[in-house]
């Protein structure tokens, strides 16, 4: 009997199946992002340029590079032709039936970035010779994890953002440096950078690699460096590609640019989100807290003396820790820049190629979602979507990514917290859990379990932890008296296993100087 | 993969897209004083568990039986019970007597959308993982994806979770009972059969089928001895269902007396509102309301159904094998469908629980049919406020089912079992029956589109203000009577040969 499944066709058929689910969400519970977005659409319309970046009639004032605000503008000449009320920056909170079907739609749309983009990265995977059900081919099951990655659904199509086209971006620059093409790699990052800055976090990755591995245009024998080979004329393509760039998309704004700096990175905020991003200061807090409370009890701290705010209370508050030195930005900075050196020198004086590269994109994603200042829960997309395409050629990246996965995903929960989208966020996070770990199973079967005990004891106990938090706690009585809670189990729980993933992602990133391969 | 995961994978898309869906509004939001399907199961739940059971079906001063009176048998009244038990531990503003008419609250929304999803979770869902695995045959990669699609169907999913309703517990237990009997457990299947007619009267649609093949096997086993005694199995386990569920009512026999006076309200007409079958259709050309009396349509439309669904039964009680008992199925509640008096539109579920059976076995036509009965719900679904899903839904549906079941490709006479269709047309010329097939199924889908946008997109002229839901209802009546005739024929055709012997039991 012939396969039920066209083997030609499997792309657009899971590309269209998540669009239609993604329609499902169109009257799901949209969080403040959606008035964000709203907001910018209004000011890009309605204001002239000169005014974007000093308008603040809302309190969401326009954030991005100057890139995005020109696309919010694209999409407000759709966007009149839905609801032309929405386009008036005095309507606040205004969210009618037809503004929420065009934002939804918008993001539907525009995810179209995003699937060319996983295309683009399925075609750079190593399949194996042979016949194979479709099933369980790489090329399968990286664009099942892509397309379906439940942390993009959720917060694309229910919290409200555009990171589907934003990751498109940067999946697209990567499929193009794993085809060495890279000049259009670069080009796509540059673009990516003035649509959201927040990818600065990678450029120390893209840059070593490009001048390494791009600018140098050949190595020695044993894969140190070859001065003689530096080519000035790729360094100047590069260049100008990155300054042609930014010089279109901040061209208008030259005069302003003290002003459109400071809207971009605004350091008033806190150490931490409201609800901390599962990271390294999470866990800082948690001890400080611990040692706190421990210090009172025993009578070695005075209570009045220390701090009355709260890390867990209000949006976006300063506050200082009780007992251990209080941490500023320039520190997380430092840190961050300490934590991805190894990775960045690791590829300077062995690069391994394009893989090596995005190894080292990974691990300066993850560094700095560890140890940066005011990082959002939902930047662990930045190093779980890249992890996927190493995920289906190494047994070993499989096994970090399950756990990163798994345990980052769960992180998102508090993202959804109304009643009404809980069976979906179950629903949704047990059916791409079930399948990453049975198809990664499946692809890398015959050399034992992928996971190890310690990592099965781990998640077994996020299983536990969820229903704490989701199910058992909000019956309770301290559900009044601790609201906070469950984010603090939650935030605690999995920074742990964050913490671990970044560390066996490091060790195999230098393990391999031992074996350079050339992919 | 293995099968279990992508059994479980399926079963979480299918609960991903029902609450999708759920959350959108619902029959009679807002609009009051009567509201809608939603605000009459708020009612029953407010009845049943603050009035003795006595007087759930009577007219009294506490029970107003003129809004949204319980017209259904008693295990539904017993259903909207524990659910009222449950709302009365949350909020007992939910179901307060007299006081609580037309409420609305988003809690309460979730609340009564969370409950169809339990029953479909503990009834429905099962019953369709079952049948896939182990009564449609092929690779397991076909089974799984039969089972996508069955969960996939977007009449049953719009109607539970968009309108409201609790269909899902009576094709469910009518799904149980079906699969029973494929699996050879006879009594337990009369058992489950019972149970959903009990649930809903409209099961009688399926009434006839479970008799006639029950009673087939029986005389099959020889009518003295074997069949006699399963004969006697059956009825005794019948009637015990049917006892336990009217129990509280037997005691005085003016209770079961009103009891079936509500369920089967013969003071209605023929028909009401747009509906897809024979004398609705018929009324746009002579208007048969007006010409004929009540007592004369009732027994037209008596003689007519009858008329209808005799061949096909007498087929399967000579004939009892599980593929002429699915068969029967569907042509007994098309039948009822087409002809039987006071229709809903809402039946036409009934038609496509058995079709939804035949999707592995003859994928084009099932998908087709299913398609078009989605299609004659648009009206309803306009009104409820429910056309992104409506659309969403069918074209996942028709996309993914086309798809996976590559049911353009097995058009080919032999596969669509039109053998005797042949041998009554012989002299016509020999014609390539796939390519006509596909052609009409392309024709038709793009008629079904077209009057969808147009449904929405343009006004009605004045003096024809029911012009689009006329359309949309003749449209689907052609349509359920192609399938009606195809299925018949279908029945007296051979079956195939190369259906596997497990079948035939």
């Amino acid at each position: 009997m012939a396969a039920p499944v066209d083997s030609g066709y499997w792309f657009p058929a899971l590309a269209l199946g998540v669009s239609f689910l993604k329609c499902l969400f169109i009257n799901a519970y949209h969080s403040t992002d959606f008035e964000v977005h709203r907001n910018w659409l209004a000011i890009t319309h309605s204001l002239p340029v000169s005014r974007w970046y000093h308008e603040n009639t809302s309190e969401w004032t326009l954030d991005y590079p100057p890139l995005f605000a020109w696309f919010e503008f694209g999409l407000s000449h759709v966007a009149q032709h839905f609801d032309r009320n929405m386009l008036q920056v005095e309507n606040l909170n205004y969210a009618s039936p037809s503004t929420v079907l065009f934002q939804r739609l918008s993001v539907i749309f525009t995810d179209v970035v995003f699937i060319y983009a996983a295309r683009e990265c399925c075609r750079c995977v190593q399949e194996q010779k042979g016949p194979r059900d479709v099933l369980s081919r790489p090329s399968f099951v990286l664009a099942v994890l892509l397309l379906w990655n439940f942390g993009l659904l959720i917060v694309d199509h229910i919290h409200f953002q555009y990171n589907g086209f934003l990751f498109g971006v940067l999946l697209l620059s990567v499929a193009k440096h794993l085809q060495s093409q890279h000049l259009q790699g670069a080009l796509l990052f540059a673009v990516l950078l003035n649509l959201k800055h927040i990818y600065l976090y990678v450029a120390p990755a893209y840059g070593i690699y490009l001048l390494r591995s791009y600018c140098f245009s050949q190595d020695n024998k044993d894969g140190s460096i070859r001065w003689a080979s530096f080519s000035p004329l790729r360094l100047l393509a590069l260049g100008s590609i990155v300054v042609s760039v930014c010089a279109l998309s901040f061209g208008p704004f030259v005069a302003m640019l003290p002003q459109v700096l400071s809207r971009l990175f605004p350091f008033k905020r806190g150490l931490c989100h409201a609800y901390w991003a599962p990271n390294i200061w999470a866990l800082y807090n948690i001890l400080d807290k611990g040692l706190a409370v421990l210090g009172v009890r025993l009578k070695l701290l005075d209570e009045a003396g220390l701090p009355r705010a709260s890390m867990t209370g209000g949006l976006v508050q300063e506050f200082q820790h009780s007992v251990l030195p209080s941490v500023s930005p320039s520190v997380t900075l430092v840190c961050t820049l300490l934590s991805i050196l190894p990775a960045v020198a690791s590829i300077w004086l062995r690069p391994r190629g394009a893989r090596g590269f995005l190894r080292c994109l990974l691990l300066c994603a993850l560094g700095s979602f560890m140890f940066g200042w005011h990082v959002h829960e939902k930047a662990i997309l930045i190093a779980i979507l890249p992890l996927s395409i190493l995920a289906v050629e190494s047994r070993e990246d499989a096994g970090i990514f399950l756990v990163l996965t798994t345990t980052g995903h769960y992180s998102l929960f508090p993202l959804l917290f109304t009643p009404a989208e809980f069976p979906i966020k179950v629903s949704l996070m047990l059916m791409f859990t079930v399948f990453s770990f049975t198809a990664l199973r499946k692809l890398h079967s015959g050399q034992g379990s992928l996971l190890r005990p310690l990592e099965v004891i781990y998640l077994l106990g996020l299983v536990v932890v969820a229903i704490a938090c989701e199910v058992v706690f909000p019956l309770s009585p301290w559900q009044q008296k601790l609201p906070f809670l469950p984010l603090l189990a939650t935030s605690v729980y999995c920074s742990a296993g964050i913490c671990y993933s970044f560390l066996r992602l490091y060790v195999s990133l230098l393990r391999r100087d031992d074996k350079p391969k050339q992919l | 993969m293995q099968t279990w995961s992508l059994v479980s994978i399926c079963v979480l898309l299918g609960v991903v897209v029902r609450w999708g869906v759920s959350l959108n509004s619902y029959s009679g939001a807002g609009k009051p004083p009567m509201f809608g399907d939603y605000e009459a199961q708020r009612h029953w739940q407010e009845v049943t568990y603050n009035l003795p059971l006595q007087e759930w079906y009577f007219n009294t001063t506490d029970n107003d039986l003129n809004y949204w009176g319980l017209d259904y048998p008693p295990l539904t009244a017993y259903h909207s019970w524990i659910c009222a038990y449950v709302a009365k531990i949350i909020n007992p503003d939910w179901v307060e007597l007299h006081k609580s008419r037309g409420y609305e609250s988003l809690t309460h929304k979730l609340f009564m959308r969370t409950t169809v999803l339990v029953a479909d979770l503990l009834i429905y869902i099962p019953a369709v993982v079952f049948y896939c695995l182990y009564l449609t045959d092929g690779s397991s990669k076909k089974k799984v994806s039969t089972l996508l699609c069955f969960l996939l169907y977007p009449g049953l999913i719009l109607i539970d979770y968009g309108h409201f309703q609790y269909n899902g517990v009576s094709l469910g237990f009518a799904l149980w009972g079906v699969l029973a009997l494929g699996l050879g457990w006879d009594v337990s299947g009369s058992m489950a059969f019972s149970l959903a007619l009990n649930y809903k009267q409209m099961e009688l649609y399926h009434a006839l089928p479970f008799f006639c093949y029950l009673l087939g096997k029986c005389i099959k086993a020889g009518p003295m001895g074997r069949g006699l005694f399963l004969l006697v199995r059956i009825a005794a386990t019948v009637l015990a269902t049917f006892a336990l569920c009217w129990l509280p009512f037997l005691s005085d026999p003016s209770q079961a007396l009103q009891v079936v006076r509500r369920i089967f309200p013969v003071a209605r007409g023929l028909f009401e509102d747009k509906v897809a079958n024979t004398w609705c259709s018929l009324n746009t050309l002579i208007k048969i309301r007006s010409i004929m009396s009540g007592d004369s349509q009732l027994y037209l439309s008596l003689a007519c159904t009858l008329l209808a669904v005799l061949p096909s039964c007498f087929r399967l009680l000579t004939k009892p094998t599980f593929w002429h008992f699915k068969l029967a199925l569907v042509n007994s509640s098309l039948a009822f469908f087409l002809f039987s008096y006071q229709v809903h539109e809402k039946s036409i579920l009934l038609a496509a629980l058995p079709v939804c059976l035949l999707l592995n076995d003859l994928p084009l036509i099932a998908i087709w049919f299913l398609q078009a009965s989605t299609f004659s719900m648009l009206p309803l679904f306009l009104k409820d406020g429910l056309l992104v899903p409506y659309v969403v839904t069918s074209l996942a549906f028709l996309f993914f089912s086309l798809y996976l079941l590559s049911a353009l490709d097995h058009c080919s006479e032999d596969e669509l079992r039109m053998g005797a269709y042949n041998k009554l047309l012989v002299f016509l010329p020999k014609l390539d029956l796939a390519c006509i097939v596909r052609w009409k199924f392309y024709v038709s889908v793009a008629v079904m589109a077209v009057l969808s946008i147009v449904s929405v997109a343009l006004v009605p002229p004045p003096h024809l203000p029911d012009l689009f839901p006329v359309l949309v209802s003749t449209t689907a009546f052609l349509h359920f009577f192609g399938t009606f005739v195809y299925f018949n024929v279908v029945q007296f055709s051979e079956p195939p040969s190369r259906k596997s012997q497990k079948k035939s039991n």
